[in-house]
């Protein structure tokens, strides 16, 4: 079974839906409970993110499998500025936007793997995945 | 969608809906900081039961809106924060700071009359 959503992101309602979108296909990976509400978070605060820094970009959402477990991959892309030091942005309370500086190395917190690739000029890519429990 | 701002006595309820935005939260920041000055009212209850989310922007609006309400002469007190929310905001390192919770509603009313001990109830 391949199900995939990709949405574009350019205003806070464009953040509720790919929340709403992520939390629907997170409950088809065989997710449950909490984990349900940390991966529909991870997502708000990477669309916020997006908005926030970039103004638009798109995120692709998609289950997957590896080893036998299911799980789901998160992309979010933008255009934007990009980020001149990833690992100061990665920082808990480091922020230059109007956030707690809380949602790139939050979101990293929530989910099983985090990447993210940043170019100034060039924009951020940002891939996350959470598995689910066996 | 604006978030609808009920009266109950001398306190304001508001509830937030699941598909309400950024700018819907804001907004609800300056309705607040307007009305309650202009229908006297001394404390104010956001309910967020129906929230499966409260992410790092929500949780600062959240702080802003009780704040903004105090130095108007209101208290605030959030209510409804579910079990999994709760969980999601301590991995993200959010906090209310000095914001008063409460379980749901009638726990909400009761903390507001223990602060506000002359608040006139339904």
């Amino acid at each position: 079974m391949t199900q995939a959503s990709h949405l574009p992101i350019s205003s806070d309602a464009d953040i509720v839906a790919a929340r709403q979108v992520g939390r629907t296909l997170a409950t088809q990976a065989g997710f449950t409970g909490s984990d349900l509400t940390l991966i529909a978070t991870a997502i708000s605060e990477i669309a916020r993110n997006i908005v926030v820094y970039a103004g638009h970009g798109d995120m692709t959402m998609e289950l997957c499998e590896r080893d036998g477990r299911r799980g789901i991959v998160v992309s979010a892309r933008d255009d934007g500025p990009g980020i001149p030091d990833v690992e100061l942005a990665m920082r808990d309370g480091y922020s230059t936007g109007r956030s707690l500086g809380l949602g790139l190395p939050g979101a990293r917190r929530l989910m099983d793997e985090f990447e993210i690739a940043s170019a100034v000029g060039k924009g951020t890519t940002i891939t996350m995945r959470k598995w689910a429990r066996r | 969608m604006p978030v609808p701002i009920l009266r109950q006595g001398d306190v304001f309820i508001a509830s937030i809906q699941l598909e309400q935005t950024d700018a819907d939260l804001a907004k609800l920041r300056e309705d607040l900081a307007r009305q309650v000055g202009e229908m006297r009212v001394r404390g104010v209850i956001i309910d967020v039961t129906t929230l499966d989310v409260l992410d790092s922007y929500a949780t600062r609006m959240l702080r802003a809106i009780a704040y903004t309400s105090r130095l108007r002469g209101a208290r605030t007190v959030v209510v409804g924060i579910q079990p999994d929310v709760a969980f999601s905001m301590v991995e993200l390192g959010l906090d209310l700071g000095e914001v008063s919770t409460a379980l749901d509603l009638e726990e909400g009313l009761a903390v507001l009359r223990a602060q506000e001990p002359d608040v006139e109830h339904v």
